[in-house]
């Protein structure tokens, strides 16, 4: 194998699992860290820098982290099930126990005479408008509703996310100097783009739900609900009231929050029925057991056929049972088992089997063209449409996906309209910041805490089921305590302190090898990936992580580190005599809009000055 | 040293031997010695050649006398019996315990201070003896603890980290065991664990004295240009006549070698060494030759390890003193103390 490069940032961030698999890429040990120290103020600034919104998100997210994370890896074999650190409800611990934080939201520039509009206010387009505001943009944010949010406000039950917290965190970025125009749906592209603003971003969402076209669909229309608009009628308080029994259609996250919504509302026997099998559902595991804690069975293998009136009213619906065929290639089909129909009663029915992508407000001889899926033509990096002016991001540009990737996309379409008004080519994308820094404090002391935990993940406290299930409106997780916050802030692992090897100081004692208490290093003679992976301390067999590789070594071997189960305790760089380890830690912030983000930045800057 | 303790977590694919331990199983307290000491790497060949043999923890019995290689037994075998005696006295010590209970493997644990100076006669009475044993030396040619004096085994002519030159004469411990009548002598390198892990197996389960002389580099003391017992002098000047593979009686036998390359010795409890010559005119059988072709390439300024002679019929100090079969601790009040009219017996006997 050739020696690891490892000044491409890339190296060492995919050594950051979870920070590899944020969308927004938001340096999650770092930050974790802050939290064991209890600078929870500092640690929200990071996440506040990285995702904008880390109150909401840390209810919220769908925490691509959490599988990614290195603990989960860790912990397999090591005893009871394994964990990943519980990152996302780390982050609502910053956000909750942090003092007040708006001295620190950044100063606003003088206004440098450029008009961005930003079509909705959900987290995409905020997340545009926060970085841009601040650089002196005039930035005016629309929204048919009467406060900012978008779907974080509409779709989100209450008893998952309190409305003060979107609240503060669409207010510090309303704050910074943002026109909000709420109540004001754009309803013409055309009359948008004839008011010249020098760019435009559109992050209104995906806004409608796909509708269940069955036998007595029309007849029972009363009592069938589309699940998102019915998610928005209820956090706007219109619906109060659903059925004693209940069916929700779907296996999304929204069906989630609709069942678990229909039991607040007067829904004793709400049921979740799935086409495909359970492991198939695409919910958050998580917000699975979530359900099924408050009483609420999924039912799967059951496709539903029609909805049975008895008088004009709904009284039900029949489902035809499957099970899942798998043919050759590994492809599943569903194949009705011949098991009679089933008549599950209801008094209503929630649809949540998907949303879809809808502009009717955008007129087809715009200049913006779609393609044969209804989404807008785009730069993948750039997010640029194909008027040069005219922006997409989050579930309007690509279709639904969920928030952190809508605040990921914010940010890059602000480094296109920061570069692009600046005259500067937007396919050119900037290179993230990065710095690698030796963490030695002493001879065996490092400035991070290298004594990995033995806990296994702590469980949130939630609130009495039979108080939870009361309200809508009450909270249902409770979130850590300062003790079990900081007890699970221990379980991460400091991947971002990276174990960084130096050849040349390598005198080959074998004692990295010999500590180790993963076995993750070998010196052995060089071969090709596949058979060095075979023949290391430990098989390598993880191949979405490097091998770390050195070049050649005195006795003619290579150094190879699987870093695979690294616990990054640092005991290689302690027992090594000269050196040749250490661990420095690796900090990656993507670049955002602003100077930073441009080829001119010194220039630019430089001429600010002057004038 | 380090101020934590080795994390607990272990790989994913780490697995349990036939008596149902893993590696981490024979690991003891995290070492105190400095970052890089070669005895941290012999540590880890012993917990790799325990788990590989099957051995029970509590059925080996560690011992050390004093110095930096006698405070490793903390660092491996937590689970073992362990003494830690005087300086210089394992020897005698082990073999009062081997007497005792005839049924734990036994494993001494030195240094070249420990056995080559202060323990020296020690050490070669055991080795005259026939202990059953595997007498480790780990042997780095300095007294570390007293901040890098020559030892007893320092070459003459090597250059001390100060720059002053050994005028002495070595104390060659190889050479000794084999003249005093060791049943399995060899002599390793602790940066080659592939040929030392067998080597630590082949002696734990060797029927008399087993000794072996392992060359430690000391990485604060011994360790610069000038030294012999540096990790680039001893890399640079080793010569291994074979590489020995450690195969338990009940494992059969798979790999094939051309003949003649190889060299299978039964051990008395079954289990066999199969040499793999590296010399072809190395014999480890005959004691005399490996004796001459020791002194011999010594003298060119070679080091010459492996599997250096072995005695396949070895018989140990219970053989030649007819004891007991059993341990004492196994045996019966009436039969350890069987009274005084036994005494009277034996006294007659005497008169």
């Amino acid at each position: 194998m050739q020696r690891t490069d490892i000044s491409n940032p890339t190296y060492f961030h995919k050594v950051v699992d979870c920070q590899w698999a944020c969308p927004a890429h938001t340096p999650v040990p770092e930050y974790i860290r802050l939290i064991a120290q209890g600078r929870y103020s500092d640690a929200y600034m990071i996440n506040w820098t990285s995702n904008v919104f880390p109150g909401i998100l840390g209810r919220t997210c769908d925490r691509p982290c959490e599988p990614a994370c290195r603990r989960g890896r860790v912990e397999e074999n090591n005893g009871a099930a394994p964990e990943p650190v519980a990152i996302c409800r780390l982050k609502r611990v910053a956000a909750d126990m942090k003092d007040d934080v708006r001295l620190r939201m950044p100063a606003l520039s003088p206004k440098n005479g450029k008009r961005v509009a930003c079509i909705g206010a959900g987290p995409a387009s905020l997340t545009v408008a926060r970085d841009l505001a601040p650089l002196g943009y005039d930035v005016t944010v629309f929204d048919g509703e009467a406060k900012a949010g978008g779907f974080i406000r509409t779709q989100i039950p209450r008893f998952r996310l309190p409305e003060s917290v979107i609240d503060e965190e669409t207010g510090y970025i309303l704050d910074l100097g943002v026109t909000f125009k709420s109540g004001q749906r754009i309803d013409s592209m055309n009359a948008l783009l004839a008011e010249n603003y020098d760019a435009v971003f559109v992050g209104c969402g995906a806004p409608r739900g796909r509708d269940l076209d069955l036998p007595g669909r029309k007849a029972a229309a009363a009592n069938i609900h589309i699940g998102i608009d019915w998610l928005a009628s209820v956090s706007f308080g219109h619906i109060t009231t659903i059925g004693r029994r209940v069916i929700v259609l779907g296996g999304g996250n929204t069906a989630m929050d609709c069942c678990r919504s229909s039991r607040r509302l007067g829904g004793d026997e709400v049921k979740v029925i799935v086409r495909s099998g359970f492991e198939e559902m695409k919910a958050s595991p998580w917000e699975k057991e979530d359900a099924m804690h408050e009483g609420i069975p999924i039912i799967n293998y059951h496709v539903p056929k029609a909805f049975v009136l008895e008088g004009g009213k709904l009284i039900g619906m029949t489902f035809e049972i499957v099970k899942a065929v798998f043919d050759d290639q590994g492809q599943r089909t569903l194949v009705p088992t011949g098991a009679p129909d089933a008549l599950i009663e209801c008094d209503d029915v929630l649809l949540a089997v998907g949303q879809e992508n809808s502009f009717p407000w955008i007129e087809r001889d715009c200049g913006i063209e779609f393609d044969k899926w209804g989404l807008p033509m785009l730069g993948k990096a750039t997010h640029q449409s194909t008027i040069a002016h005219v922006f997409f991001g989050g579930d309007a540009a690509f279709g639904p996906k969920n928030i952190i990737t809508a605040v990921a996309h914010g940010h890059e379409a602000a480094v296109s309209i920061d570069r692009l008004l600046h005259g500067e080519d937007i396919q050119q994308r900037p290179d993230p910041m990065t710095n690698l820094m030796s963490q030695k404090m002493g001879i065996h002391e490092w400035s991070y805490d290298n004594d990995t935990s033995n806990d296994l993940r702590f469980k949130v406290p939630w609130a009495k089921a039979e108080m939870a299930l009361a309200s809508i409106k009450i909270e249902v997780e409770l979130g850590f305590d300062v003790a079990t916050a900081f007890k699970e802030a221990h379980r991460c692992l400091n991947c971002d302190v990276q174990t960084v090897f130096t050849d040349t100081a390598c005198i080959e004692c074998d004692a990295c090898v010999d500590i180790c208490p993963m076995d993750c290093i070998t010196f052995t003679a060089n071969a090709d990936e596949a058979e060095l992976r075979q023949h290391l301390q430990a098989p390598a067999n993880n191949h979405q992580q490097a091998l770390y590789v050195s070049g050649e070594l005195k006795t003619g071997r290579i150094m190879a580190k699987d870093e695979d189960v690294c616990l990054h305790c640092g005991l290689c760089a302690e027992r090594c005599p000269t050196g040749a380890w250490d661990m420095q830690k690796f900090l990656l912030n993507t670049t955002q809009a602003g100077a930073a983000c441009r080829n001119g930045a010194q220039v630019k800057t430089l001429e600010e000055v002057v004038a | 040293m380090t101020y934590i303790s080795k994390p607990r977590l272990h790989h994913p694919t780490l697995t349990a031997n036939k008596v149902g331990y893993t590696r981490r199983d024979y690991e003891g307290r995290i070492s105190t010695l400095c970052a890089g000491c070669g005895h941290d790497s012999i540590s880890a060949a012993i917990i790799q050649a325990c788990w590989e043999l099957d051995i029970e923890p509590h059925r080996v019995a560690k011992l050390s006398g004093i110095g930096c290689s006698s405070k490793t037994p903390d660092y491996f075998l937590g689970a073992s019996h362990g003494f830690n005696t005087v300086h210089g006295r394992m020897p005698s010590a082990l073999t009062g315990a081997n007497l005792a209970n005839r049924d734990l493997l036994y494993l001494g644990v030195s240094g070249d201070g420990d056995s080559a100076s202060i323990g020296l006669g020690q050490f070669a009475n055991a080795m005259r003896r026939g202990v059953r044993m595997a007498y480790i030396v780990e042997n780095n040619g300095v007294y570390g603890l007293t901040k890098g004096q020559f030892s007893a085994t320092a070459d003459r002519g090597s250059k001390s980290k100060k720059g002053v030159i050994n005028s002495d004469s070595p104390i060659d411990l190889v050479g000794i065991a084999l003249q005093l009548g060791a049943t399995y002598v060899a002599r390793s390198f602790s940066g080659d664990k592939e040929q030392l892990v067998p080597l630590i197996k082949g002696a734990m389960e060797h029927g008399g004295a087993a000794f072996i002389d392992i060359i430690s580099p000391c990485v604060t003391f011994n360790n610069h240009a000038g030294s012999t017992k540096s990790y680039d002098y001893v890399r640079e000047h080793n010569e291994a006549v074979n590489r020995i593979d450690f195969i338990a009686s009940r494992n059969e036998i798979t790999t094939m070698y051309a003949p003649g390359e190889l060299v299978d010795v039964q051990q008395h409890d079954g289990s066999m060494l199969r040499l793999r010559k590296l010399r072809a005119d190395y014999d480890a059988t005959d004691r005399y030759s490996a004796m001459s072709y020791m002194q011999a390439h010594q003298a060119r300024g070679e080091i010459v390890t492996g599997l250096l002679y072995v005695d396949p019929l070895a018989t140990d100090l219970h053989t030649s003193l007819n004891t007991s079969a059993h341990a004492l601790n196994a045996m019966g009040v009436a039969q350890l103390c069987p009274g005084s009219s036994a005494l009277e017996k034996v006294n007659a006997s005497l008169r």
